[in-house]
């Protein structure tokens, strides 16, 4: 781990002082205009930091909003574990949403292609926000992980079909953030929007926040397929003919359903190593997904505007 | 090329630790990039990505591929490839909104904010400038300082922007020619120097070749630096220029867990505070002191400009949303009309006389602007006359906010003194703004307490003064209606006033045309007058058209709650045109008359009218009679 002189702080605020200001100034303000607030909570490691954050801004009370999951069903065994604990240390709400048409039809990754995303993600978040009735919901989406995402504002309209118009963004000044919507429509809020990866790392070293032991290097059961390595996370995972589970030392640079993320080949198994590797890695984060490339070049931003986050 | 500054791979392979720790004494700039496609403003950015190694093998195969494919550098690496965000966009082979990018270097975290250059963009720059701390002007070597320089310039310098780059790009198609570059240098100095830029530092560079980027360039020996790189990394930014200001403090959110604890929450907009602080609530002006700062982490001894922290107070004071949180011996003022500078943003054009939402820090006012003093001219920065401006204008506005700000002035402090306006019906936002001053009339005009009072006036009349707002298209039956209705009140011994709209046209409003701009303000004068007659115990009784939903709302929240009556006279335009009482439709339809409500000119029906009169079911008797029931029923 890092030093003990590290976590102080010098008296002149430092980037992640800034950027850490920044993110509690937004979601206070969010509650200015919000009838009613959720955050989305994925797991990884931006989610674990956006949780802290609220946790920040709003001490000593706890984040006026609840945590909201949009559930897959294929979610590596890990990310529910440390789901639960976060959720309950934190003193929030925790709501796990299921789209019951993906779960009847049987939906999963391995039969279904792109339908499995489409409808357990971007159909079940559109769902769980609707039955709700949440008109803001945080994400914690990063404005360096993608191209479409770099010109998203922080304060994202939505239309009552949830829909996104990159055309039609409102301009966003200083820290001014306008959040009047008509009814029906909602906003997504992005706090960490300028954040980069490196960043989310250093400050989850700085702050010691909790993540998913799968960023970690350890032995796990996988299999090669596609040129992508895959942990066979449960018993559903169906092998083909002639694969055989092997015994690598990998870990996850980002962490999704776990049929769908690859995982690198790695020893690191400490906060330093793991920062250490991706500072001399030659690969985005995100290229172990294959959410992106469905679709070609502008796939991201064609799925922002059916909804997805 | 190899450049000194990026050497670090050996310290992170060698210990992550000592690498981490000096990353996180990293400071953080803000800089904003201007300038056209031509200029190279998106390769340039490209090109500093590429060299601080934030692009990453898959990226760059993917890049490699989308050059050869869509790129106009042949078969060399088209870095503008890298930051054309959109898809829209990179069909159009343009930029067309604000792109924030990411790099870091050994001694500094940047955040680049990439905006268009092209004039019908001039919005989207003053957004990315607005949280810029430098801008780097990209001027390409062969055109020397163009309009688009002077536009850039001057837009920067007005959002207040300290630290001025001028990078003369493309050096490598001028052979590296020193006398290019100091004739490039000088002509702009003397711009700079007339509309008030007193500092700037002047950059050969090539953003495809890399020249003077990362490190200076064998190929401009006649140039001794600073390279781009090495100037973004070493300029001083103001934030401790912040922090010598006087503490403020914007409250977002108060803090109530439970009883026994209230704390107020923001981010420090300037100066410091510590427990035991003198602090002075704005706009009350009520004083206490800082008990605590408290944060997760523990509570801090002190908190500095850019901080977001929660305060207590030693006092059970007064204090919510939108106060300011104050040095007690230099609070800011309060005031309800000022001058200031506007950026039009929006397609529709501003309306003179209308009402907008302003927001400035936490606090949410309603204002209305005048028309404006002057427009300024952003190429050849000329004053011209202006009733009103359009998308990407720029002028100086007298506005006023129906209750009293906490401000500053925009030159002392970007967070009291900028504001957004936002259109109450869209939501959108409109315009930004910068405050100048507050007008002397406001703090000088100050509300005349009268001993006898509105309720003292009508108990002595004998009823409830109330306000029946009638609207309807032209021909509609208000002035019939409304006639009868005063006329039934009368005989009920009732003092009533009946303002007409072509009545108040020959006399306080002769001086109004028939503009979006000029209707605004026929209706709001009216509502001023409407409301001193309802204060003076009278039922007063309007009939306009009063098209617009915002101005009758306007007239609205001019009077106490339950005594503006809005009566919806629900004549269908067919039906009025038919009855064609005056004439009107039939020019209207003629072309004759301009901006006729119902033919050229939009009417917004009320939503929720108080009272709504069907005159195709009922006689204007009838109709008389139920609004009266209704009034005093």
């Amino acid at each position: 781990m890092l030093s003990s002189d590290l976590q102080t702080k010098s008296l002149e605020l430092t980037h992640l002082d800034r950027l850490e200001a920044e993110s509690i100034h937004i979601m206070r303000e969010v509650m200015a205009d919000a009838a009613k607030p959720v955050m989305l909570y994925s797991v990884g490691k931006d989610s674990a930091v956006m949780l802290h954050l609220a946790r920040k801004a709003f001490y000593p009370s706890p984040p006026p909003f609840p945590l909201l999951h949009v559930d897959t069903t294929w979610k590596f065994q890990a990310m529910y574990e440390l789901r639960d604990r976060m959720a309950a240390e934190s003193g929030m709400d925790l709501i796990v949403y299921q789209n019951p048409e993906a779960k009847e039809r049987g939906i999963n990754p391995f039969d279904h292609g792109p339908l499995h995303t489409d409808m357990w993600k971007t159909e079940g978040l559109k769902q769980a926000l609707d039955l709700h009735g949440f008109d803001v919901a945080f994400g914690g989406a990063r404005r360096d992980e993608e191209k479409s995402r770099a010109k998203e504002r922080i304060f994202s309209f939505r239309t009552a079909t949830h829909g996104w118009d990159p055309k039609k963004q409102r301009p966003e000044l200083w820290n001014l953030y306008n959040a009047r919507k008509a009814k029906g429509e909602s906003i997504r809020v992005f706090p960490i929007s300028n954040w980069t990866e490196l960043d989310i790392w250093q400050y989850i070293a700085r702050e010691n926040i909790p993540i998913v032991p799968l960023y970690f290097a350890a032995p796990r059961p996988t299999v090669e397929r596609d040129g992508l390595l895959l942990m066979v996370d449960d018993d559903r995972f169906p092998l083909l003919p002639g694969e055989t589970p092997v015994e690598r030392s990998v870990r996850f640079r980002t962490l999704g359903c776990y049929p769908l993320t690859g995982a690198v080949e790695s020893e690191a198994s400490t906060l330093s190593e793991v920062i250490q590797e991706m500072l001399l890695t030659t690969t985005s984060e995100r290229q172990g997904r294959i959410i992106d490339k469905d679709g070609g070049d502008a796939s991201m931003e064609k799925k922002k505007q059916e909804g997805y986050f | 090329m190899t450049d000194p500054i990026y050497v670090t791979d050996a310290l992170i392979a060698e210990d992550i630790d000592a690498y981490l720790e000096q990353h996180q004494q990293k400071s953080l700039l803000r800089f904003i990039t201007c300038g056209s496609v031509d200029d190279g403003k998106s390769t340039l950015i490209g090109r500093l990505l590429y060299d601080s190694k934030m692009i990453f093998e898959d990226q760059l195969a993917a890049l490699e591929a989308d050059s050869k494919r869509v790129g106009t550098q042949g078969q060399e690496i088209d870095f503008a490839l890298l930051v054309d965000g959109l898809a829209a966009e990179r069909e159009q082979g343009i930029t067309i909104d604000v792109a924030y990018r990411f790099f870091t270097t050994e001694k500094r975290k940047f955040i680049v904010a990439d905006t268009p250059g092209h004039e019908q963009y001039t919005r989207n720059m003053v957004t990315g400038a607005s949280t810029a701390d430098l801008a780097v002007i990209l001027i390409d070597a062969r055109k020397g300082v163009l309009t688009q320089t002077r536009r850039h310039s001057f837009l920067a310098h007005l959002i207040g922007i300290k630290h001025i780059v001028l990078a003369v790009n493309k050096m490598d198609l001028v052979g590296y020619d020193k006398t290019v570059f100091d004739r490039i240098a000088l002509a702009y100095r003397a711009f700079a120097s007339e509309i008030g830029i007193t500092n700037f530092t002047a950059i050969p560079i090539s953003g495809f070749k890399g020249d003077n980027i990362t490190a200076l360039s064998d190929n401009t020996p006649w140039f001794k630096g600073p390279a781009l790189i090495e100037h973004l990394e070493t300029v001083e930014i103001g934030s401790t220029a912040d922090e010598a200001k006087p503490f403020r403090l914007p409250v977002q959110w108060v803090n109530r867990p439970n009883l026994d604890f209230r704390g107020f929450s923001g981010q420090l907009a300037s100066g410091k505070v510590k427990p035991g602080d003198a602090v002075r609530i704005l706009p009350s002006g009520k004083m206490t002191t800082v008990d605590r700062i408290v944060t997760l982490d523990g509570d801090l001894d002190e908190a500095v400009a850019g901080q977001s922290v929660t305060l207590t107070l030693a006092d059970e004071v007064d204090c919510s949303r939108g106060d300011v949180i104050s040095a007690a011996d230099a609070p800011p003022e309060a005031a309800d009309q000022f001058e200031a500078t506007l950026v039009w943003m929006a397609d529709e054009a501003m309306i003179a006389g209308r009402a907008y939402w302003l927001k400035l820090a936490t606090q949410s006012v309603s204002a209305t602007i005048q028309q404006p003093k002057y427009e300024i001219n952003v190429n050849t920065l000329d004053h011209l006359a202006a009733k009103t401006l359009e998308l990407n204008g720029i002028g100086v506005v007298e506005l006023s906010t129906d209750k009293p700000i906490v401000f500053e002035t925009y030159g002392d402090n970007r967070t009291l003194g900028g504001f957004i306006l936002i259109d109450k019906l869209t939501n959108a936002t409109v315009a930004a703004g910068m405050l100048h001053f507050s007008l002397r009339r406001a703090q000088n005009v100050h509300w005349q307490a009268t001993d006898i009072d509105r309720d003292m006036r009508a108990s002595l009349k004998n009823q409830r003064p109330a306000l029946l707002w009638f609207t309807g298209l032209s021909g509609s039956g208000k002035s019939t209606i409304a006639n009868l209705v005063e006329k039934k009140l009368h005989r009920m011994n009732r003092h009533s006033f009946l303002l007409d709209g072509d009545n108040v046209r020959h006399g306080l409003n002769r001086d109004l045309g028939f503009t979006e701009a000029d209707r605004i303000e026929n209706i709001r004068r009216v509502g001023e007058v409407a409301k001193l007659m309802s204060d003076a115990g009278l039922i007063v009784i309007t009939a306009f058209i009063s098209p617009f939903r915002v101005e009758r709302e306007m007239v609205r929240s001019m009077l106490p709650e339950g005594e503006f009556i809005e009566v919806f006279i629900d004549t269908p335009l067919a039906e009025a045109e038919k009855r064609d009482v005056k004439g009107l439709y039939k020019k209207a339809r003629a072309g004759q008359l301009k901006n006729f409500t119902g033919i050229d000119s939009p009417y917004e029906a009320p939503e929720n009218p108080e009272i709504r009169i069907d005159t195709t079911a009922m006689t204007p008797e009838e109709a008389a009679d139920l609004i009266i029931d209704r009034l005093l029923g």
